[in-house]
């Protein structure tokens, strides 16, 4: 593994079936009563979180806190930064304080890896997250999630075919999936409109198509992205109940699925947008299984990347 | 005033055979067979492998003062720019207040003036505030002292077909010319880099390649119609090229920059997500830069002009988004034309003289620069070394800032010596004379 988790393209085939295993492996502690490791004792993550995201910073909280590290929450809200400070004024306060790794979300594409690459700060750097970039650690959670349902928990996706829906030029979560899920031998296809793919799409690996009906009968996993309703004031698309009508996953589509295919969805959802409430709590979703696997995945790349004790050490606590 | 006296031997005048060169009372007062030149009371430069080319001007500048002198000033703009070889700078009206009245473009050549290194002739806004609404008193900038002839919201485009149109047509009245930064506003709102296949890879919101050719096609069009002059600022793309080589060959009187930057770096560099890479218009592609070292050699673009931007520390030193616009040329711009053009054999040193300083000097009506090295004619010079790699050191600059994209880059050239009507501005590479102390 690189000392930071910058993009999903950081990783090899091989260094994500590591984490993924491991995080199988972690998996099975969280599942106990006691759910802490000793393993990352006296270490310090700080999730330095310039933009809300409450989901994604407790998921990383709680894995930090079950490897026992000492947990800084760094929120632009109420800090400095909301006065002005610059990037790099946070990230020198954090080194003086000894930061091992630093959990980074940012509205602005790029900040991680400038935060990584700048010489500012030691520790290893994680993406949580950068404007419409990337979300490695959302792409090997939901890699983790389709890999327990679709491949009995082991190996890679080789052949599994996922269909990504919406806004994908805004996605990093798009980002990220198309790039792991192809490390990992899946066939992406996107599906959205084309005003919501990007200049270039045809470059990425992976297909692409406007019509979600067409794909549905051929898809082991569906994921829809979120959509912002204020996108059609961009002139994006017309309206919330033309994009529903035309991307949004309703029971009849979810009928159309194949019986062992699963449905995804990155949250927050907008219910009744992209995807209704029924197809949402239906027994095939697994948006809920896709947050408590997260945690997971997030302490195995905490974990890996500050090279904790080995994990049978750990284990015997 | 045997002082003032310079002989330069054994010189390359424009990579052709060497010769002697006198200056004296501002003027090359003789061209002599190498070595034959009387030295009487003169100072004698020995110039053996030495290329002399007129003073190289800059359409392009952004001296930064009045308003933001953290960045730049007159007198360190102007030491940047004597340093890079350059005799005459024009100096962009984006400063704050705007360059959009007389009194203002006064103050800016009165500053050039007492620097005393370089020509500073002030580019006049064309609408006020560069509001884009509301005509500036063009005419009173341009019988101000400073003569202002070029007149460009840069920064901004004039977006609006009907004021583009009107200051088209009024310029006319004193030979002036309106330079437009060419960008469709609503096409690159936010706009952070080039759009294509690296920006849809890096997350960052595209910039794309038709927000500059529609105003280009459509500048060119209203030029046309209306008879009148019209230049484009740092042309990017190879569309934007093709549209003025077509404009040209119609008989519009359009005429054509190119940066020295989107004349040899590429989008590539975004990839580090650096924002000293950052600038606009964005680094473009491998195919752009090729197009655009094309179209200066065969004259399509006519000249090559710095966008010198100087920015703070602070605006570069942060995440990409939240970074400033611009990067240094001025001290880089002939050695990075040595290596695109010169190196690649696509232009040779006349054909530099001709870019950067005959042409340029022309669009800007700038008599006195971009003349023949000829006797008396002004002597406007730089003598640079074609065999003396530099390798850019950013604290080593005369500008004030240190964005230069060059950073640890060798470029094949270095400025030897810079004379302004007689006068050494840089000797032995050193910037030398000036009014004011380098604050």
């Amino acid at each position: 593994m690189k000392r930071h988790l910058l993009s999903a393209a950081d990783l090899d085939r091989d260094d994500a079936l590591l984490v993924l295993d491991t995080a199988a492996e972690l998996a099975q502690i969280t599942d106990r009563a006691v759910k802490k490791l000793p393993t990352l004792r006296g270490r310090t993550v700080v999730n330095l979180f310039f933009e809300d995201s409450t989901r994604t910073r407790i998921s990383f909280e709680a894995a930090a806190k079950r490897l026992s590290a000492d947990v800084i929450n760094f929120s632009a809200k109420g800090s400095s930064v909301s006065k002005g400070e610059s990037l790099k004024d946070t990230a020198l306060t954090l080194e003086a304080m000894g930061a091992d790794a630093v959990v980074i979300r940012h509205s602005s594409s790029g900040a991680p890896h400038r935060l990584a690459h700048s010489g500012w700060i030691q520790g290893s750097v994680v993406n949580a997250g950068d404007g419409t970039h990337e979300h490695p650690t959302q792409s090997l959670l939901d890699a983790f999630t389709m890999r327990r349902h679709l491949a009995g928990g082991k190996g890679d996706l080789e052949g599994r075919r996922v269909t990504i829906v919406g806004d994908v030029l805004h996605s990093r979560v798009a980002r990220s999936n198309v790039l792991l899920l192809a490390t990992l031998g899946a066939e992406v296809t996107l599906v959205a409109p084309p005003t919501l793919l990007p200049v270039g799409v045809e470059t990425w690996p992976c297909a692409t198509s406007y019509d979600l009906d067409a794909h549905l009968k051929h898809t082991d996993a569906v994921m829809m992205l979120r959509v912002q309703r204020e996108r059609m004031n961009a002139a994006f698309f017309p309206s919330e109940r033309e994009y529903s009508r035309r991307y949004g996953l309703d029971a009849r589509r979810m009928a159309q699925l194949p019986d062992h295919a699963i449905v995804m969805h990155p949250g927050p959802m907008n219910r009744g947008m992209e995807i209704a409430a029924e197809v949402a709590d239906a027994p095939r979703s697994v948006i809920v299984e896709q947050v408590a696997n997260g945690v997971s995945v997030r302490m195995a790349v905490l974990y890996l990347l500050l090279g904790g004790a080995n994990l049978g050490d750990g284990t015997e606590a | 005033m045997s002082n003032d006296t310079y002989v330069i031997r054994h010189v390359s005048v424009l990579g052709g055979d060497p010769a002697d060169l006198v200056l004296r009372d501002g003027v090359i007062a003789e061209v002599t067979a190498p070595g034959a030149a009387s030295a009487e009371g003169a100072t004698e430069i020995d110039a053996t492998g030495l290329v002399a080319l007129p003073g190289l001007v800059d359409l392009h500048t952004h001296l930064r003062e009045p308003g933001r002198e953290d960045a730049e000033t007159v007198e360190t703009g102007s030491r940047a720019a004597a340093a890079g070889g350059f005799t005459a700078v024009f100096a962009m009206a984006n400063t704050d207040p705007v360059a959009d009245t007389a009194g203002t473009v006064e103050q800016v050549w009165r500053l050039g003036h007492e620097a005393g290194l370089v020509d500073v002739q002030p580019v006049g806004a064309v609408t006020l505030g560069l509001g884009g609404r509301q005509l500036a008193e063009l005419g009173a900038m341009a019988t101000s002292a400073a003569q202002v002839r070029v007149f460009s919201d840069d920064g901004r485009c004039v977006h609006d077909a009907v004021i583009m149109r009107r200051a088209l047509e009024y310029v006319k009245a004193f030979d002036g010319v309106v330079a437009q930064h060419a960008q469709e506003p609503r096409l690159t709102e936010d706009a952070q880099m080039n759009e294509g296949p690296l920006s849809g890879v890096l997350g960052l919101r595209g910039w794309p390649a038709v927000a500059e050719e529609a105003i280009v096609a459509r500048d060119v069009l209203l030029a046309e119609h209306v008879g009148s002059r019209l230049h484009v600022c740092h042309v990017s793309t190879a569309g934007s090229v093709e549209i003025i080589r077509a404009a040209k060959a119609r008989g519009v009187d359009v005429t054509a920059e190119v940066t020295p930057h989107h004349l040899l770096l590429t989008e590539q560099l975004v990839t580090s997500y650096d924002p000293v890479y950052k600038v606009n218009p964005p680094l473009r592609s491998e195919a752009d830069v090729a197009a655009l070292r094309a179209a200066l050699a065969d004259g399509t673009i006519d000249a090559v002009a710095t966008d010198h931007a100087p920015h703070p520390v602070e605006d570069k030193d942060c995440e990409w988004s939240a970074a400033a616009m611009g990067m240094l040329g001025l001290e880089t711009a002939l050695g990075v034309v040595a290596e695109a053009m010169v190196s690649t054999g696509l232009l040779d040193w006349a054909g530099v003289a001709d870019r950067m300083s005959v042409r340029p000097a022309r669009i800007g009506r700038l008599d006195g620069h971009g003349r023949p090295i000829a006797a008396g004619e002004p002597a406007n010079l730089v003598l640079l070394d074609p065999t003396a790699p530099r390798t850019v050191d950013p604290a080593a600059l005369q500008s004030r800032s240190h964005n230069t994209p060059y950073a640890g880059r060798t470029l094949p050239v270095s400025v030897v010596a810079t004379f302004l009507r007689g006068r050494p501005t840089v000797l032995d590479g050193a910037v030398v004379g000036g009014a004011a102390v380098r604050a």
